[in-house]
């Protein structure tokens, strides 16, 4: 095996009040496809932002090809050869792709750009990655996975011999992510070292040829061969106990249906949707980014306004235009983006709980602070909200805290229809531990959860029953006992069902 | 650690323009003469009232993460209208009911334009900035126009308790609205919706409705002004108040109102009023020339954004949890 390209020893990076990274190590050859896997919060994007010089690590060596660097500024380590792929791209949307690959190091002629040098760098970076994209559309107008290949196409135009990928595959369609798979591969053919961070293990299992896994900012180990470990055994690796011991789901007596959705409609829907909950129940809504999960909640919450259909809750109808509307039939949503639509971040712990509960009917205009108060400290105590004080801006709380804040809110307005989508993401594995047996115990005192989450084991851990989502439409149902990852990904990708599925066709664009 | 940091940095939020009045009005009794004496005192506060009362609602639509404009060419259309309406009715009362509604009318206007139509309000209040500012000479035919009734003159010089009539009015607004924003619900949806205001929705949180209000209320004080004015100057002046908005913006965003949104403290306008008309005050006692008298309201203004760009970020948490 050739010498490491890339070797990382002893990073540390801390955050006033938070150790992000604690002396890692990882070494990386030259043709070698690395994974680095671990929970949200177990440092992987601080390790990448390092090697990126987003941040500078407060101790530790970076070394590529055996010399020793410390980035500062993202020039640094492109100079260096490194290049990482943003989760988030880092293009300019207005410009054309040859720009766009040029950025940043635009080939001069004098003072002028040399425009004609800059799309003959274009063309022979497209082709090297197969890719038939022309190098005058403008980025904004390609979709988003030919996009991604831009950002790799700028890495290889600056002779890039280390690439970190970051989670790149969570917004590709199936077609898409074949494709970056093959361009990968061709990469690694080339002796390039690639660093692949996903929380796919098909993925995973199918691309990396080893595996380094991260929790709470250190290394928990490194398997050079990926076909010596099990499943089982990295994901209890990174989540430091038995996948049983995370969810402990509890199983509840159900009672009568609460929520009846009858041919639901409305925009990122494509066919009407219908389903019904019961009291007690923990719905599970699975499916692949854009699957329309997220729009049907709001549709439902009327944060988004439905085309046609029928609601009911508890037997009354209602077909929400607002959300208070729905909030007034006992409704409460947890948005999947928390910092954008769920928390007020310069707003108190206790205005943050208490916004739903002021804003009901008939609560009149003038505060009831020690109502307020009170209500707060309850809250704040039964979910076990750790914060300093109630009055203490509740962007200062980590995320799993905002979000027992937000299902205080929700608490404290007596909603008894839950909608929380993606309630643990970017949560780190203790703090969800809690949230789920949170998630059971207002289950068990009567109201229904809708729970949307494309985390497979998180929707086979929790839910009591699964309905999947492809392309704006239901596309099956599972209950607990038949749901299998298997069974899931069959309902839920696209390519699983091609063959004689005449409704597919008449709703896919490719 | 990082927690006794934000600590301090809010209570500098509160403590910063307080600190900073009490060092200028020291410089100034020492460095200017007269400027103490209550004549001048007196004087200074009068100076300040009508862009103390505009700065009362101000606060509200800056907390909102919205801005309004058009608040100068509301009082010019307001006292103009309120001029008129009492020369040719002869009834004080019906003047002031014309130019409450005409400023009502515009707050309406742009409150329901930038709420309804999600446009920019920054844009939305150029327009009617310009809008507003015609149709008070059109009104007026480009004159100033005289009032017939000359009781109408004692809303301006008037006087309770030895305090003129305008400035109670504006001490009724700062009283007024000071307990909007902290004691009502509405207060506190202000701020939720400046804060995030799309959180602020799915929560259920009235947001068309609440801007729409903000803004009209903003119409409804600036025509207030107006009047106010058009009393004291005893006429209504088609071209008055010309660049008043950017005064009582920069008086709210002195007293760390913050620019974008959800942060607002009564108490922290009256500072930046008073800032504003000190400053403007002790000129005027030092015979500064006019044309120098722009150059130190900018720089004010300069000073009051750096100062909220700084506040922004302290008060911009440490990450609560890296990684992932």
């Amino acid at each position: 095996m050739s010498p490491p390209l890339l070797e990382l020893e002893e990073i540390g990076k801390s955050f006033p009040g938070v150790i992000a990274l604690d002396g890692v190590s990882v070494s990386v050859s030259g043709g070698e496809i690395r994974a680095l896997m671990g929970e949200n919060g177990a440092g992987k994007s601080t390790l990448l932002k390092v090697l990126g010089g987003e941040h500078r690590q407060d101790g530790g060596t970076i070394r590529v090809a055996g010399e020793a660097f410390s980035f500062f500024g993202p020039a640094e380590p492109a100079a260096a050869g490194i290049a990482i792929i943003h989760q988030e791209l880092h293009l300019a949307p207005d410009m054309t792709v040859a720009e766009n690959l040029s950025l940043g190091a635009m080939p001069r002629r004098g003072p002028f750009l040399d425009a004609r040098a800059m799309r003959r760098r274009a063309v022979a970076v497209l082709k090297t990655l197969g890719e038939d994209i022309h190098p005058d559309t403008k980025v904004k107008d390609l979709p988003i996975g030919r996009r991604q290949m831009v950002e790799i196409g700028k890495a290889l135009l600056r002779d890039a011999r280390i690439i970190a990928f970051d989670e790149p595959t969570s917004s590709l369609s199936a077609r898409e992510t074949e494709i970056l798979m093959r361009i990968i591969r061709d990469l690694k053919a080339q002796g390039r070292a690639i660093i692949y961070v996903s929380h796919r293990m098909e993925e995973v299992f199918d691309l990396c040829d080893s595996v380094s896994i991260l929790r709470d900012g250190r290394l928990v180990s490194t398997h050079a061969d990926m076909k010596a470990v099990s499943q089982d055994q990295l994901i209890t690796e990174m989540a430091g106990r038995s996948i049983a011991d995370v969810y402990n789901y509890q199983p509840r007596d159900l009672g009568e249906t609460t929520v009846s959705v009858r041919g639901l409609l409305g925009p990122g829907l494509s066919r009407p949707v219908s389903f019904e909950a019961r009291r007690g129940e923990v719905l599970g809504f699975f499916g692949l980014v854009g699957a329309g999960r997220s729009e049907l909640m709001h549709l439902i919450y009327g944060g988004v306004r439905a085309e046609a259909g029928d609601i009911e809750i508890n037997g009354a109808r209602m077909l929400a235009k607002a959300p208070p509307e729905a909030i007034a039939a006992g409704l409460g949503l947890a948005p999947e983006d928390r910092k954008g639509q769920g928390i007020i971040p310069l707003a108190s712990v206790r205005d943050n709980i208490v916004m739903a509960d002021r804003n009901l009917k008939g609560r009149g205009p003038l505060r009831d602070t020690g109502r307020e108060k009170r209500l707060a400290r309850t809250l704040i105590e039964t979910l076990r909200v750790k914060t300093a004080s109630a009055e203490t801006p509740i962007s200062a709380l980590s995320g799993g805290n905002q979000q027992k804040a937000i299902l205080a809110r929700w608490l404290a307005a007596e909603a008894q229809i839950l909608l929380l989508d993606e309630p643990t993401r970017g949560i780190d594995v203790g703090s969800r531990s809690e949230i789920y047996s949170l998630m059971y115990s207002l289950a068990a005192e009567g109201r229904t959860l809708l729970v949307v989450s494309s985390d497979m084991p998180e929707v086979l851990g929790v839910c009591d029953r699964i309905l999947v989502m492809r392309e704006g439409a239901l596309a099956g149902e599972l209950s607990r006992e038949a749901a299998t990852p298997d069974a899931l990904l069959r309902l839920a990708l696209p390519a699983a069902s091609d063959n004689g599925d005449p409704t597919l066709k008449a709703t896919s664009h490719g | 650690m990082a927690d006794a940091f934000s600590n301090v940095m809010r209570r500098l939020n509160v403590l910063g323009p307080i600190l900073l009045l009490a060092v200028l009005f020291t410089v100034l009794a020492v460095l200017v003469p007269d400027f103490m004496g209550v004549r001048n005192l007196k004087g200074l506060v009068l100076s300040v009232s009508l862009v103390g009362a505009i700065a009362a609602t101000m606060m509200l639509v800056l907390a909102l993460r919205e801005v309004d404009l058009s608040v100068g060419s509301i009082v010019a259309l307001a006292g103009v209208l309120c001029a008129e309406v009492i020369t040719t009715s002869g009834s004080v009362v019906l003047g002031v009911l014309a130019g409450l509604a005409a400023g009502t009318m515009v707050g309406v206007f742009n409150g329901v334009v930038v709420a309804r139509l999600k446009v920019n309000s920054l844009i939305v209040t150029l327009a009617t900035m310009e809008i507003v500012r015609g149709l008070a000479f059109l009104a007026s035919g480009g004159e100033a126009v005289s009032i017939s009734q000359e009781r109408f003159y004692a809303l301006g010089s008037g006087s309770l308790f030895g305090i003129g009539f305008p400035v109670w009015i504006t001490v009724l607004c700062f009283v007024g609205f000071g307990l909007v924003l902290n004691v009502t619900v509405f207060g506190k949806n202000v701020l939720a919706i400046g804060g995030n205001p799309e959180a602020a929705r799915l929560a259920g949180v009235p947001v068309d409705r609440v801007r729409i209000i903000v803004f009209a209320l903003q119409g409804l004080v600036a025509g207030l002004a107006g009047i106010v004015l058009a009393a004291r100057i005893t006429s209504g002046q088609p071209n008055t108040s010309q660049g008043l908005e950017l005064a009582v913006i920069s008086a709210c965003v002195l007293g760390g109102v913050s620019l974008s949104g959800g942060v607002a403290s009564i108490f922290g306008v009256i500072v930046g009023v008073l800032i504003m008309g000190a400053a403007q005050n002790a000129l005027n006692l030092l015979d500064v020339p006019t044309f120098y008298q722009y150059v130190v309201r900018g720089g004010i203004l300069l000073l009051a954004v750096i100062f909220d760009r700084l506040r922004q970020q302290a008060r911009r948490p440490a990450p609560a949890r890296a990684g992932g």
